[in-house]
């Protein structure tokens, strides 16, 4: 009796194992070897240094072919000792726009069909700064700053507690050792999940495949930061990781014509960014949720 | 004048502490301004101006002030701080702080203004001086025109 039991597990063990590999066989076989070999990609954290490598070979191989240029995708991993968080002071942002626009070059944004951008300004009345809900930002004046208004960059705000990575299903977004909340693109599903539980709207969509022009393409990136995406991958800011882990100022920093936006090491006691949380008065987004911030706004003060 | 500024970069020596500024931003062809001040006679009138420097505006405390308050009435090439010292335009944060102390002590420490380029490592790098942003003659920062605004989403 028990010998018998033994072989009929044994068996449907057996048959189920056939069954599953009948089914893999021609899904496997009505996709070219590319295909199958991006379908079992692994996750970008459990590549070894030389799986990383075909893939950003293979990747640098596929961009050339689609944008005609020559890119160079960075695996960068963070630096030491560093820990970045970024200061805006409300006291002098115009709203001009300039940062937004930056950004959409630097990090090679889909222009149009989606339009995707990673900062968005928000127009308060002054006086108003924590009715965010009364913001707006479509405005479009001849001229900023418009009399009686104040301009509140938002962007995504890097958490130390993020709700949208701890949502993630297939934990294809993480935090880095350096504070730089990152997407895998690849890994990622689409379900939007992330979107859905970030209370900043840092997080955007690709409803279709990105149009970026061209000639306006940056080929200097990062794979976790702003190579080129596709569709249905989930994208933020990254605090520019492809220029910060080099040393390098944010492209908004750079663009901005009012000074408005800093950078900066935590872990530096010397740095802007810690200069302005001993000195300034700061306060952080939605302080109440949680979520640990590392983008300070401040006041001239 | 940004552009201008990202071509060379110099290093200004102010009282003792390095920043890796950008060139002032000088409208063209008017340095060295000795080329024809040298053999023009010190005239400390305050008027207006007709021939030269006319579309200079000054809204900069103009009631009290005057060109010769911070340009060197001898040395048209340098800028004069309130104890005598003559310095060159490269380091013409410390003229402004003597009023601005604040402002000055904010943009040492690279708070107020801005800074582009490496911010760590060897890389290079450059600080904005405040006449890159502020008008001397006119500090008001002027408004701008707004990038356009995102797209709406189509109401289907």
């Amino acid at each position: 009796m028990q010998n018998k039991r033994y072989t009929r597990r044994e068996f449907l063990r057996n048959a189920s194992l056939a069954a599953l590999g009948g089914l893999t066989i021609p899904v496997f076989s009505s996709c070219t070897k590319e295909e199958a070999e991006d379908f079992l990609q692994k996750h970008f954290r459990e590549m070894t240094p030389e799986e990383k490598k075909r893939i950003i070979a293979k990747l640098e191989q596929r961009y050339l072919q689609k944008y005609g240029r020559k890119f160079q995708i960075s695996t960068q991993e963070a630096v030491p000792d560093t820990f970045w968080a970024y200061g805006l002071e409300l006291s002098r942002c115009i709203g001009c726009r300039r940062c937004v626009y930056a950004c959409v070059k630097e990090n090679n944004h889909s222009r149009h069909d989606p339009q995707l951008q990673w900062i968005r300004v928000l127009r308060l009345k002054r006086g108003n700064l924590i009715n965010l809900e009364n913001s707006e930002h479509y405005y479009d004046p001849d001229l900023v700053p418009e009399k009686g208004f104040i301009y509140l960059p938002v962007q995504c705000q890097q958490c130390q507690e993020p709700p949208c990575v701890k949502v993630c299903p297939v934990h294809a977004t993480w935090q880095e050792p350096d504070g730089i909340v990152v997407v895998d693109y690849n890994w990622c599903i689409g379900c939007r999940y992330c979107i859905a539980a970030c209370p900043y709207k840092g997080r955007v969509f690709n409803w279709a495949e990105p149009n970026i022009p061209k000639e306006e393409i940056n080929p200097s990136v990062h794979y976790l930061g702003n190579r080129p995406r596709m569709k249905c991958a989930v994208e933020k800011c990254t605090f520019c990781i492809q220029r910060v882990r080099q040393g390098r100022y944010p492209a908004c920093v750079e663009a901005c014509p009012t000074g408005t936006r800093k950078f900066g090491n935590l872990l530096d006691p010397n740095s802007e960014m810690r200069y302005i949380i001993d000195r300034k008065r700061v306060f952080r987004l939605k302080e109440d949720l949680g979520t640990e911030p590392k983008f300070y706004y401040f006041f001239e003060a | 004048m940004f552009l201008l500024g990202v071509c060379f970069t110099s290093f200004a020596n102010g009282a003792g502490e390095e920043f890796p500024v950008a060139p002032p931003p000088m409208t063209e062809g008017m340095f060295p301004c000795s080329n024809c001040h040298a053999s023009m006679e010190v005239n400390r009138k305050k008027r207006e101006l007709k021939e030269e420097h006319s579309q200079i505006k000054l809204h900069h405390a103009e009631t009290m002030r005057w060109c010769l308050d911070c340009h060197d009435a001898k040395n048209r090439d340098k800028l004069r701080l309130y104890n005598g010292e003559l310095i060159n335009f490269t380091e013409s944060y410390r003229l402004c702080g003597e009023c601005h102390g604040p402002q000055y002590r904010d943009w040492k420490a690279g708070i107020h203004g801005k800074r582009v380029g490496y911010f760590t490592g060897p890389g290079k790098r450059i600080y904005y001086l405040c006449a890159h942003c502020h008008d001397p003659h006119e500090p008001k920062f002027k408004p701008l025109k707004p990038e356009p605004p995102p797209i709406k989403p189509k109401d289907s």
